[in-house]
């Protein structure tokens, strides 16, 4: 029987080595893993790679601002290196300001494809974004019908920790709105995915196939977030 | 003789939300463009995390947590609203379908190139998605204070700062003026209330072109 579910956060992340690449889905305080990154918090893998949108540390919740922090990363890949303004500096920009960790700047619509790419089994594309800036010099260009593109390759991953509300043991899973984000994508990116799920787990057959954002074979293992586990709010105004 | 009135920030976004067309796809950067979103009528909005058709902001105390727009807002989701994953919502921008992409900027040049995601003396930057909005976008608009804090021009004839697209910007809208970018450079077309063209050139680096039909603009906003 195929059965994917976890007992435990802790148990979800206890294999993860140290410089194991890491993929963290999230946009705007949704979507995040954050039971998932607790659970690493306390596991303690360090040298890890990350890849994210950003570098969190804007609030004092769970994110990955606070394996940031921990200095659990050697490097992360994201579409922000530097916050807006100085002044809304995070842990991640003061530590990358001291050269205490390094960071790949990827605009964010390439990061997107590079992670989809490695889903889809892409050896490599080319996109128009970057042409003419920094981002693109000693990458290889090509002309394509009187369009300048330039060669990206895709990102691939140990794991990626995803955040869902809905599953059935299989792994098949669902998305509310804008939580949905790199949730998708990064599931079929990883050698192994992990998910934390707000509802309890279903049977199998419990969600309308039609219905299913991710399928459950890009899924390895699900858990349910505790009672007592870390839930999304709206930040306070 | 009017008084010297620079347009503010919802004057100015007001003015570029003017331009949209009724069923357009439009994308709005944060900051200033955010603004825009406040006077357009009848219009798609696209935001990065794969929202289709976002509407306004919500009362506190109602919003959704899994509904933000691209600034991280709360927004609500309006009737015939969809939602894709980050890859396809930047397929979506790569490809064309976008009619407009509004968005900040530091620096634009006559040549259309501009400057947005990263400072002088400052390691690192904030791209997010504006290199693929830039070159994906049917059309780039800019909106931007038009001079620095100390009063250095932003209106350049090439930028200095790290360029995001080059020869993309077709409309910019500052405190000052609308321009189009023209292949001749940027052409004044409307002027902030009581403002010469010969002030506003004192300001601009770029040598300005004047619409011989040059008018004033409204305060709408």
């Amino acid at each position: 029987m195929i059965d994917k579910i976890f007992s435990s956060m802790d148990e979800a992340v206890a294999d993860i080595s140290d410089g194991s690449t890491i993929m963290f889905p999230g946009f705007g305080n949704t979507g995040i893993p954050r039971n998932l990154m607790a659970a690493l918090l306390t596991q303690g893998a360090k040298n890890l790679i990350g890849i994210s949108n950003g570098s969190g540390g804007r609030d004092d919740r769970i994110d990955i601002g606070v394996l940031v922090r921990a200095r659990q990363f050697k490097k992360l890949v994201m579409a922000f290196t530097a916050s807006p303004h100085p002044s809304r500096a995070t842990i991640f920009n003061e530590l990358y300001e001291a050269e205490e960790i390094e960071a790949e700047l990827v605009t964010q619509g390439t990061m997107a494809e590079r992670i989809r790419a490695a889903g889809a089994g892409i050896g490599a594309f080319y996109t128009p974004a970057s042409v003419g800036t920094e981002l693109a010099e000693g990458k290889e260009h090509r002309t394509i019908d009187g369009k300048e593109y330039v060669l990206e390759y895709p990102f691939h991953a140990d794991y990626a920790f995803i955040r869902a509300t809905r599953a059935d043991t299989w792994g098949n899973l669902q998305f509310t709105l804008a939580q949905r984000n790199f949730n998708p994508i990064m599931a079929m990116a990883a050698k192994t995915t992990i998910v934390e799920v707000e509802e309890d787990i279903l049977e199998a057959g419990a969600i309308d196939p039609d219905h299913v954002h991710t399928a459950g074979i890009f899924v390895d293992r699900i858990v349910k977030i505790p009672e007592d586990g870390i839930w999304d709010s709206v930040p306070q105004r | 003789m009017t008084e010297k009135t620079p347009l503010n920030r919802r004057q100015m976004a007001a003015r570029v939300a003017q331009e949209f067309r009724e069923g357009w796809l439009v994308n709005l950067g944060i900051g200033i463009p955010t603004l825009c979103s406040n006077f357009a009528k009848e219009v798609i909005f696209h935001s990065e995390n794969g929202v289709i058709g976002y509407g306004p902001q919500v009362a506190e105390g109602e919003e959704n947590i899994n509904m933000v727009n691209a600034g991280g807002q709360h927004v609500s989701l309006l009737p015939g609203g969809s939602i894709v994953h980050h890859a396809d919502a930047f397929a979506i921008i790569r490809a064309g379908y976008l009619d407009v992409s509004v968005l900040g900027s530091y620096e634009v040049a006559e040549n259309g190139d501009f400057a947005n995601w990263k400072t002088a003396g400052r390691k690192g930057g904030g791209i997010g998605g504006a290199m693929d909005l830039a070159v994906g976008a049917k059309q780039v608009f800019i909106i931007m204070e038009h001079t620095t804090r100390d009063g250095k021009p932003r209106l350049l004839k090439e930028v200095a700062l790290p360029a995001t697209a080059r020869g993309v910007v077709k409309l910019l809208m500052t405190n000052l003026g609308l321009f189009d970018v023209t292949p001749g450079g940027f052409a004044l077309r409307e002027i902030a209330p009581g403002y010469s063209p010969e002030e506003v050139q004192a300001v601009t680096e770029a040598e300005l072109l004047i619409s011989p039909d040059l008018i004033q603009i409204s305060g709408t906003g």
